[in-house]
């Protein structure tokens, strides 16, 4: 059994890459939609807003999975040809994305009406007012679940596995193909997930304590 | 675009979906219901436990909320019974997996609410001369579960969007019956239109008979 697993190791190896890889770009590129997409949801003009709110409550109502489906499959068939790989990564950033902006909102939301007054009495323009009043305080009250979703996306990702992406999820499952030892691979493969994710909850526990002498 | 929407095969194929939905439900509400007594028991457990126990407990809370639910999955469906002496088919085996994951979930819910319990509520109780139990049952569990129903209900929704996962062992709920039809009839953005909607219709209808459930007990504060 042990040397099985050991032959299995380098194989895990590059599928754990590979998730860790999916992850980092949801959760990168989905932040940087997100923030935008939030900001419009906040401060847009109404048909605008009425867009993020749709987008944002659909995409949240349905599970990722269809939702990944309904891009790997149906993004061909109107004529958009991405790679697997690209289509799952959009399918994780999309749902990612809606959570974002539900984080950005409720930041923004939670800030005094006061501020952002009193930000204007003193002439500074929109932008600045985001930059300078807004945004540094808003941080704080983001980051919390912002991190959280940290590890969500590293457990979405292990859906990639079902678009033949070749992750650690994958990785596992073509070993046990192999070697019909399921039980000690799939603890393995769970200990390497719990280990990833709860060295990200430790270190978001620590980076929030490290946020949180601002309290008001 | 030159895709032409045509909906007849999916109405033809209408009861894959709509008994997908109903099984999707089912699994929903039994995993919970189970999830529920699961995660009473090691809430109320762990709020009086000494530290071993509660080392144990926040163990299982945390090493199921940080591993995947599809390898869960996969691990109980395919691995579990290599190793014990059982045989349960996909559904209960789906079914088995939700509700350790989803009391994981309801353990940390139901605990920050009994923590929120006012001190002085279970002083009051004692001043009145209840018992622990009666303690428990009239004063603790009614308020802590007034304060943790908006988080219940996000939970529920969440785990009613899990049940898709069950796709992956065939069990033919929602996501399967969608997976089938798209890949017997090719009617892809069709099925996962419908499929969407339905999906949509059924989490926030849930969602919206969840908030009534708030608001009538937020009034009867």
């Amino acid at each position: 059994m042990l040397s099985q697993i050991l032959y299995a190791l380098p194989f895990l190896a590059e599928g754990f890459a590979v998730t860790l890889w999916v992850s980092l770009l949801v959760v990168v590129l989905s932040l940087i939609a997100g923030v935008l997409l939030g900001v419009g949801l906040v401060y847009g003009p109404a048909p605008l807003r009425w867009a993020v709110r749709i987008f944002s409550d659909t995409i949240r109502g349905i599970p990722i999975l269809v939702l990944m489906f309904f891009v790997y499959y149906g993004l061909p068939a109107v004529g958009v040809h991405l790679q697997s790989f690209w289509a799952a990564v959009l399918a994780l950033t999309l749902f990612k994305t809606a959570q974002v902006v539900e984080y950005l909102r409720g930041a923004v939301a939670s800030i005094p009406k006061g501020q952002s007054e009193a930000a204007m009495a003193i002439g500074l323009t929109f932008r600045q007012r985001l930059t300078s009043v807004i945004f540094p305080q808003a941080f704080r009250r983001f980051l919390p679940p912002w991190i959280n979703g940290v590890t969500d996306a590293v457990k979405g990702s292990a859906l990639v596995s079902l678009l033949g992406i070749t992750d650690l999820m994958q990785a596992i499952n073509q070993i046990i193909g192999r070697t019909y030892e399921a039980m000690p691979l799939y603890i393995l493969g769970a200990l390497i997930y719990f280990a990833v994710n709860y060295a990200l909850s430790y270190a978001s526990r620590r980076l929030e304590r490290r946020f949180a002498f601002i309290r008001d | 675009m030159g895709y032409t929407l045509n909906f007849n095969l999916i109405w033809r194929h209408f009861d894959k979906l709509w008994g997908g939905l109903l099984l999707s439900l089912e699994l929903a509400v039994i995993s919970i219901a189970i999830g529920i007594v699961i995660g009473l028991v090691l809430a109320v457990w762990y709020v009086s436990a000494g530290r071993v126990v509660r080392a144990i407990i926040a163990a299982y809370v945390e090493f199921i909320r940080n591993v995947p639910l599809i390898l869960l999955v996969y691990l109980v469906f395919y691995g579990l019974p290599t190793v014990v002496d059982l045989a349960y088919s996909a559904p209960t085996s789906f079914v088995l997996t939700l509700s350790v994951y989803s009391g994981a979930y309801l353990v940390e819910v139901f605990r920050s609410g009994l923590e929120a319990v006012p001190r002085g509520q279970l002083d009051a109780g004692k001043a009145i001369g209840l018992t622990p139990w009666q303690r428990l049952i009239h004063v603790r569990l009614p308020t802590m579960l007034r304060i943790t129903l908006p988080a219940l209900s996000n939970t529920f929704i969440s785990l009613f969007k899990d049940t898709s996962i069950a796709s992956v062992i065939s069990v033919p709920e929602l996501t399967y019956g969608a997976q089938w039809i798209n890949f017997n009839t090719f009617r892809i953005v069709e099925v996962y239109l419908v499929t969407t909607a339905m999906y949509l219709v059924t989490g926030y209808t849930l969602l919206f008979a969840l908030r009534l459930v708030e608001r009538r007990f937020r009034a009867a504060r």
